[in-house]
């Protein structure tokens, strides 16, 4: 079995995990549905986040050439690596530079799909999660089961227990107690931290901007307290000026939490906090499998997508199993297709794109209108097919070639179904009644004309 | 009421497990007078083999359903996943020639059993008669591809002693999803379980919609879900049999399972 079906099963009979996935995903989509149905321009507001992005990767090679100029000029350093070893070692050897040993980490996905934490722990440096969901996923030794709720798939109970394991306070799975101790951890950690990484939500080429979207704060205290700064982020986030923000800041929060707007917005440059910022700051501009993706006619819809996470909250698939069933660092449908997308060049997750009934309510509330299922499609007709696959399909044509042959094969479908019941362990039942064309065919050879066996032809 | 020659496309799933649908499409759209035929060599649009990765064998499927109703006046299908297939994805087959030209046509002139009804020859009350209490269950493709939401809901409006629950229709999907529920049947189960719970709301004898895999489906999840709040568990009926119900010819006596189960 595979990991991801066995991950499937799982899942399935995780009780615990299914409430918590439906009372949040229930609550998001409401929140989400709220907020758009307050823009009074809601899919005029789409297609002009959609056009900005559209931008962003067909000019990428030119907007990294320009956002690096202009955050050096700043004193800011830029780093463009390909993979994510890449990524790695580079952040390394400047912590190490810096002899920095501890520090702090905000929530980013792009970290999460280099490995990064693992190779801090690894190089013997020391980084907390600061993000409150992160900071549970990173106590409890799991990864984020959503692009922007990591610990979604936890109950408030299990986090009470967690705490009580793993810090030694007394029970309780009151949320503002538990915030209340993750917060006096962190401040601590804030107060001594020697560096700050995050991601970035988009990158500004012709001001040298990072900008930020944040809810809890952290981002902040990490992008001011410690003296070395290292924002990680992929190459298909630049934007060409300071005005293509606005329509996408406008569709991120809505589409991902239901907020009219994020708790915090930070646009940021080198030496633009002045004595409190930090004296350092880099940006790793990281590829791993984007420009091979933005080049592809098809795929390169995928580079548009700013990971709200609306298209998780909406699938009834990822509404049923969770993230981590889908064994990837992006889970849902946009993860079953970008996970397939960076990395080596072959697809490394070909069963993902399996995981959704093709329903389309992930292309309905995507902000800049990825045709999702459509992606999907593309996916499964490129990918090397289980042999059982190719069975079925030439079966299925041989079949479907000629009228005969279906009768043939619904005789034989009945006759499976009336001894093997068990057999089929799918939804549809051929049932005893004649085929309509075996109906309509012995109804021509009495004479008569297009009327049923008996009644409504009902058994 | 309209003159053309109306062909009838029925479905590979609808043929072979739910003739009864076939049957009820037929006797509506001759009750209206309308004059319909059925090619017996169709088979299948090729959704099956598109949605499980396998273009080229689509495709001779697809150039197989031109071949068979290319010179149709219209073609209409009971169901909206079929219809959407050929609407919307065979553009993504690389057609060509006379195959590529004849889909543009086609595309124009089929339509799935209610939208033809309602858009095509504004017809709204087609003098049903089913007294039950019924809920709708809008399937994926039809609503989001097709736009198909207020065409069943007008049509089950006009039939004489039928309650309509019409607050419990949000849109979620049934889980089924073709090699989907193949794939992973017991995932595609609890999905499904999870809707009929939502469609449980307001009692209703039936669920119905436009397309019978869907029903099957929810069929299932119906009476896997047995045992709870109620013993009463509604059946799944697709709507073009509870449109060819009269008063003189009655869809049935008692409570049969609906799609085709046996």
């Amino acid at each position: 079995m595979s990991t991801v079906k066995s991950k499937i099963k799982a899942a399935l009979q995780d009780r615990q995990l299914f409430k918590a996935l439906q009372n949040a995903s229930n609550l998001s989509s409401a929140k989400r549905e709220q907020e758009i149905s307050g823009l009074d321009d809601y899919e005029a507001a789409r297609d002009r986040a959609r056009e900005v992005r559209q931008r962003s990767i067909d000019y990428a090679p030119r907007l990294i050439e320009k956002f690096t100029t202009e955050f050096s000029a700043l004193g800011g350093k830029v780093h463009l690596v390909k993979t994510a070893a890449e990524a790695n070692r580079v952040i390394i050897d400047i912590l190490k530079s810096h002899g920095a040993k501890k520090g702090v980490k905000s929530k980013s996905m792009v970290t999460e799909e280099i490995f990064l934490g693992r190779a801090l722990e690894a190089a013997g440096i020391d980084a907390v999660e600061t993000d409150l969901g992160e900071y549970i996923v990173q106590l409890a030794g799991e990864t984020p089961s959503h692009i922007t709720a990591p610990a979604m798939h936890k109950s408030r109970q299990s986090i009470g227990r967690l705490f009580t394991d793993k810090l030694g306070i007394k029970y309780t799975d009151d949320p503002g107690e538990l915030t209340e101790v993750a917060r006096k951890m962190l401040r601590e950690r804030f107060l001594n931290a020697e560096f700050g990484i995050s991601g970035a939500n988009f990158l500004v080429a012709e001001t040298g901007h990072i900008a930020i979207v944040e809810n809890e704060g952290n981002v902040r205290l990490g992008l001011s307290i410690p003296p070395l700064y290292i924002a990680v982020t992929g190459i298909e986030k630049l934007l060409e000026n300071i005005a293509d923000l606005s329509p996408l800041v406008k569709m991120l929060a809505r589409s991902a939490t239901g907020q009219r707007f994020s708790g915090y917005f930070h646009l940021l440059k080198p030496g633009s906090i002045g004595e409190d910022g930090p004296e350092e700051m880099h940006v790793i501009l990281l590829d791993n499998g984007r420009s091979r993706a933005m080049a592809d006619p098809e795929m390169r819809e995928m580079m548009l997508c700013v990971r709200c996470g609306a298209c998780l909250n909406e699938c009834p698939v990822y509404r049923t199993i969770g993230g981590h069933a889908y064994d990837s660092v992006y889970p849902g449908p946009m993860g079953s297709i970008l996970s397939n997308l960076i990395g080596r060049n072959k697809m490394l997750h070909p069963e993902l794109p399996d995981l959704s009934t093709l329903c389309g309510a992930c292309r309905d509330v995507c902000p800049v209108r990825i045709d999702i299922p459509k992606l999907l499609l593309d996916l499964r007709a490129r990918r090397d097919k289980p042999l059982s696959y190719d069975l079925f399909a030439a079966g299925w044509n041989w079949t479907m070639g000629s009228a005969g042959r279906v009768e043939l094969a619904g005789k034989f479908a009945r006759f499976a179904e009336k001894f093997a019941p068990n057999l089929n362990s799918g939804s549809i039942r051929i049932g005893a009644a004649n085929s309509f064309r075996a109906q309509v065919k012995s109804l021509k050879a009495k004479d008569e004309s297009l009327k049923p066996e008996n009644g409504n032809g009902d058994e | 009421m309209i003159n053309s020659n109306i062909s009838l496309f029925v479905p590979c799933l609808v043929d072979q497990a739910a003739s009864q649908t076939a049957w009820a499409t037929v006797k509506v759209l001759e009750r209206l007078g309308v004059k319909v035929s059925y090619d017996p060599l169709q088979t299948c649009c090729g959704q099956a083999m598109f949605n499980a990765g396998f273009i080229s064998e689509a495709r001779n499927l697809a150039e197989k359903f031109i071949r068979a109703f290319h010179d149709a006046d219209f073609i209409v299908a009971p169901s909206g996943s079929c219809i959407s297939m050929v609407k919307h994805r065979y553009a993504e087959l690389d057609l060509t020639g006379s195959y590529l030209r004849d889909w543009e046509s086609i595309r124009q002139r089929i339509y799935e059993l209610t939208e033809f009804l309602v858009d095509k020859i504004d017809v709204e009350d087609v003098g049903s008669h089913l007294p039950f209490k019924v809920g709708i269950h809008n399937s994926c493709h039809a609503l989001r591809e097709l736009g198909i939401r207020e065409q069943p809901l007008k049509l089950l409006k006009n039939v004489d002693g039928l309650e309509l629950i019409d607050d419990n229709w949000n849109d979620g999907c049934c889980g089924f999803g073709g090699v989907f529920n193949a794939k992973n049947p017991e995932l595609s189960l609890k999905m499904g379980i999870q809707r009929a719970q939502n469609l449980k709301n307001g009692n209703p004898d039936f669920i119905t919609g436009v397309d019978d895999s869907c029903l099957m489906h929810l069929n299932r999840a119906f009476q896997n879900n047995g045992q709870t709040e109620t013993n009463i568990q509604p059946h799944t009926i697709h709507i073009a049999r509870i449109l060819a119900s009269t008063t003189s010819e009655p869809f049935m006596s008692e409570k049969s399972s609906g799609g085709g189960m046996s």
